[in-house]
């Protein structure tokens, strides 16, 4: 029972991690709640399709399917990521005037919320299909055992959820004032970590070069297995052992995304003048 | 950034229906029976990308993985998948089956 939940909390933790995030980040974006449901909805849904389909994407592309499909499912999100911090860049500062002012800029909130929707739903689907195949695989194993592996899956789960919600709950405890720019640097490295993965499963399929592997081995001190290690991985990427494309993954969308914020949010910086410059 | 994704998306498109290269001197077979791996020891030349490939007789799917090896496959039940790794440094790198990691267990040996 342990062993399931431990494997089931694994998967669950990074996407509640990233749901927990994004939940925060978005929280003066109006009706948002209900997207962010939509999205772990749909998350589930096809997460549970993805599982059924697993053979199927595993033949897809002789054999890499698999693998280009975690790598694009993580570029989108990277994506969606970006995206949601570029539109923070030129409206958080009126967002963070008045958070509960939320009358204005409909348009935009719109598609804000389907950025929300997509980047839950997409993060949900990816550990979620791992979980689902887990717990099938129980079901379907030698009986036995199959009803305390079961519940330690759920377990698991609660586990997951939980820790994803402490962090929401820790994060809007950050003062207003700071509540935008430290939200958009978690998403920030958020999205880098992403990248770095999407990276590191475009070499197990051999379409990239892994480049100096690994680059440093910190697996001795900090390994990726353990509890620090793997919420390190889900926040900001942490790998003991990258290698060098992954790095170089990372750099480029930190870099980027970095890069694109500070163009859009230039001016003085302080909020007022953000604010004036974004009406 | 948009750029990069669009070089990924391409690069995606491209492959999706290209073949990847591959030697068969590369390959390494390990197969999975009763939720473990057989061999559970596989030697393989360090300091070269090589092509594992696993085939799951089980009826239940298998997660391949690895935090040494940096490798994470899903393979359904019956059905077989392979993953590149390297090139390694040598030495030895542990990987498990995840959905049975008590029994599911296994190494590579890098020469």
């Amino acid at each position: 029972m342990l062993a399931s939940a431990i494997i089931v909390f694994r998967e669950v933790l990074e996407a509640a991690l990233i749901v927990g995030i994004v939940a925060a980040a978005t929280r003066s974006v109006p009706g948002r709640t209900a997207w962010l449901a939509a999205g772990i909805g749909a998350g589930v849904l096809g997460a549970a399709m993805v599982a059924l389909g697993t053979e199927r994407i595993a033949a897809m592309a002789s054999g890499i399917g698999q693998e280009l499909f975690n790598a694009t499912v993580l570029g989108i999100a990277v994506l969606m990521l970006a995206w949601h911090n570029l539109w923070m860049s030129s409206h958080g500062a009126e967002l963070a005037k008045d958070a509960r002012n939320v009358g204005h800029d409909i348009r935009d909130g719109r598609r804000e919320r389907s950025v929300l929707l997509i980047v839950v739903g997409l993060a949900v689907l990816r550990e979620g299909s791992e979980t689902v195949l887990f717990l099938y695989g129980i079901a379907a194993g030698e009986g036995g055992a199959s009803l305390p592996m079961l519940v330690g899956g759920l377990v698991g789960v609660a586990g997951g959820v939980a820790v994803g919600y402490l962090l929401y709950r820790g994060l809007l405890r950050i003062p207003l004032k700071w509540f935008f720019t430290a939200t958009a640097i978690l998403v920030l490295f958020l999205a880098a970590g992403m990248a770095s993965q999407a990276a590191r499963f475009l070499i197990q399929a051999d379409v990239l070069p892994s480049l100096a592997e690994p680059v440093w081995d910190t697996s001795a001190v900090l390994p990726d297995g353990s509890i620090v290690g793997t919420l390190l991985h889900g926040l900001v990427g942490y790998d003991a052992r990258p290698a060098g494309m992954q790095l170089i993954f990372y750099v480029l969308v930190l870099v980027a995304i970095g890069a694109g914020m500070m163009w859009i949010g230039r001016g003085d910086g302080s909020p007022s003048a953000r604010s004036r410059a974004a009406t | 950034m948009r750029h990069r994704s669009l070089a990924i998306a391409a690069a995606v498109l491209a492959l999706s229906g290209a073949t990847p290269a591959l030697a068969g001197d590369d390959e390494f077979k390990l197969v999975i029976e009763n939720h473990k791996f057989e061999p559970a020891e596989i030697v393989i030349p360090a300091n070269k990308k090589v092509k594992l490939v696993i085939e799951n007789r089980d009826a239940t799917p298998e997660e391949f993985e690895s935090k040494l090896l940096k490798a994470e496959k899903v393979i359904a039940g019956k059905s077989t998948a392979s993953v590149f790794i390297g090139p390694l440094k040598p030495g030895s790198y542990p990987f498990v089956g995840e959905y049975n990691e008590k029994t599911a267990k296994g190494t590579v040996v890098a020469k």
